[in-house]
């Protein structure tokens, strides 16, 4: 049977996000459909159209579906989920709002931030802040699933040619509304998306002492990301988060600076290829998982850094 | 209004877990356990709730084995009223957990549940949700500020792209982040006092459910080792290692 994802947009451009659930779907079958559901959202069909391995694209259109809130889509999924063995999402907040009500309407359980397919009904997940891995396997006629982002590569953008099927049905919640929201600005590469990672942690002092970081990310194209000290702290938004509970990365490079290292912050960045930690203190638990550490304060350390790229 | 918060007794968040020899599980054998750090997150705004006039009752529920007693017994402290422990063996699936606390929530006709976003065992980031589609109710996941205003809560959610708004008709569920408070500590007095607060234990027949998951553990294993790396002794010293060994920048 076929796989259905929920693909990732914002009604104006599909997220790469949804490239790397389409890769985890294929492993699992070669019939994957991918479902738009938005508003006024052509642009993100034409996209999503040409997404290789994608065989058919359902597109839901409509005002209920603009923020895409959890009640709605989530029934949506449902009645459409006979059709399918596998409903899966990219583990991102709209996925992690979703799918587990999609699961409960199922009455089956959800299988949440899969790493690895190892077959159509056997999957790989990380636990306990990723210092676990555990392999799970299912027997739930429909498998309901989120996929980590960095667990799989991206399917490649161009050089599908999937069919559309627009649907009809319109789930308008009652019960929940959209009120606002705040996005943050950036011209940065995605964090998650990004090949070069910098963050800053508490050892940065302040919001304003960020702007150091920025010239190393210029120089390297890299995202700006935080650990949970700093967004606590008010240093950054907490959409910068890296960690346990932030977002998960798994760049090329990887530069913490001011970052001690917890647990919890290792397990959104401990996939990265090559890790570097600039801290003063040569205790620092991030120091034994860098491949590069340099023990230095970093207000002399960065803009060294910076004049030397 | 009544609301209704659940809690979890999990590994405390600053143990390092360690896999056990067979492959099975984690050791959790003389572990030192803590409530879930969303859990408390959650707690402690439904206290905020009911000193502000908002609420007239905190009930927290917990699923899991008798020694989830003494977490109920910590939020009793934090100021909870009164306790539930749905008894029932430790770690069941977040679908049975939130089956058994969708029931929990129409016994006592709650107006408001609050849950922590995730717990930091299973990581799973289910059983909010599950709760509000199994009772139906609206949802505002991993919420930084909630309002209630006029039978709705007006709840700020923190999402990949910044943050968001929404406004859902009670009863709801709210799942907390890490961000809408910060948790208060129990006094000595309010722990001694938490000792004399009602604490039911119902069991999972007492709620007509039926508990079972069709998922089960192959296998649970420790993750690759990163390979030591080096210190660098100069910010030339790393351009170069990263230049030319790693090539990671060019």
């Amino acid at each position: 049977m076929s796989v259905l994802v929920l693909a990732e947009h914002d009604n104006k451009s599909l997220k790469p996000a949804t490239l790397n659930t389409v890769m985890a779907a294929t492993q699992i079958d070669a019939d994957v459909h991918l479902l738009i559901a938005g508003f006024e959202c052509q642009t993100v069909v034409e996209q999503a159209s040409k997404v290789a391995g994608v065989t058919k694209v359902l597109v839901a259109d409509n005002a209920a579906y603009e923020h895409q809130l959890a009640e709605n889509i989530s029934k949506l999924l449902v009645e459409m989920a006979g059709d399918y063995s596998h409903i899966a999402a990219p583990t991102t907040t709209t996925g992690k709002n979703t799918m587990p009500r999609v699961a409960a309407l199922l009455d089956v359980s959800q299988l949440s931030d899969v790493i690895k397919v190892v077959s159509a009904d056997t999957f790989v997940r990380p636990i306990y802040a990723g210092n676990a891995i555990a392999t799970v396997t299912s027997t739930d006629t429909i498998k309901v699933l989120t996929v980590r982002i960095t667990g799989f590569d991206a399917v490649a953008s161009e050089g599908g040619n999937a069919e559309r099927q627009v649907l009809s049905q319109v789930i308008a919640a009652d019960k929940s509304r959209f009120v606002s929201e705040q996005l943050a600005e950036s011209d940065r590469p995605e964090l998650t998306s990004a090949s070069v990672v910098v963050s800053g942690g508490r050892g940065m002092g302040n919001g304003d002492n960020f702007k150091i970081l920025e010239g190393v990310a210029d120089k390297l194209g890299a995202a700006i990301g935080a650990s949970r000290a700093a967004v606590d702290a008010g240093f950054v938004p907490n959409d910068l988060q890296v960690g346990q509970t932030g977002k998960t990365v798994a760049p090329d490079l990887y530069i913490a600076v001011g970052i001690s290292g917890a647990i919890q912050h290792l397990a959104g960045m401990k996939g990265s290829k090559v890790i570097v930690a600039i801290n003063k203190d040569e205790e620092a638990p991030i120091f034994q998982v860098a491949d590069y550490g340099l023990v230095a304060d970093l207000f002399d350390a960065i803009p060294e850094l910076e004049n030397s790229l | 209004m009544k609301i209704l918060v659940s809690v979890k007794r999990v590994i405390d968040y600053n143990v390092k877990v360690r896999v056990k020899a067979d492959q099975s599980s984690v050791d959790l054998t003389n572990v030192k356990m803590s409530m879930n750090p969303f859990c408390e997150i959650a707690v402690e705004e439904a206290i905020r709730l009911k000193e502000k006039g908002v609420a007239d009752e905190i009930v927290v529920v917990t699923v899991g084995s008798k020694a989830c007693q003494e977490t109920l017994r910590t939020a009793l402290a934090l100021g909870a009223d009164r306790a539930i422990q749905v008894e029932a063996e430790d770690g069941l699936d977040s679908l049975s957990v939130a089956k058994l606390l969708a029931a929990v929530a129409k016994e006592e006709s709650a107006d408001l549940i609050i849950m922590g976003k995730q717990s930091i065992d299973s990581d799973n980031n289910q059983t909010g949700q599950m709760v509000a589609a199994l009772l139906d109710y609206p949802q505002a996941t991993f919420a930084s500020e909630v309002v209630i205003e006029n039978g709705e809560a007006q709840v700020t959610r923190e999402t990949d792209g910044g943050l968001q708004t929404l406004s859902v008709t009670l009863p709801a569920v709210i799942t907390t982040d890490l961000r809408l408070n910060e948790p208060r500590f129990a006094s000595l007095p309010n722990i001694m006092k938490a000792k004399r607060k009602p604490l039911d234990v119902k069991t999972v027949s007492d709620l007509g459910v039926t508990v079972g998951c069709n998922v089960s553990v192959v296998s649970v294993t420790a993750p690759p080792e990163r390979a030591a790396g080096i210190k660098v002794g100069s910010v030339a010293e790393l351009v170069e290692k990263l230049k030319n060994e790693a090539k990671v920048i060019s």
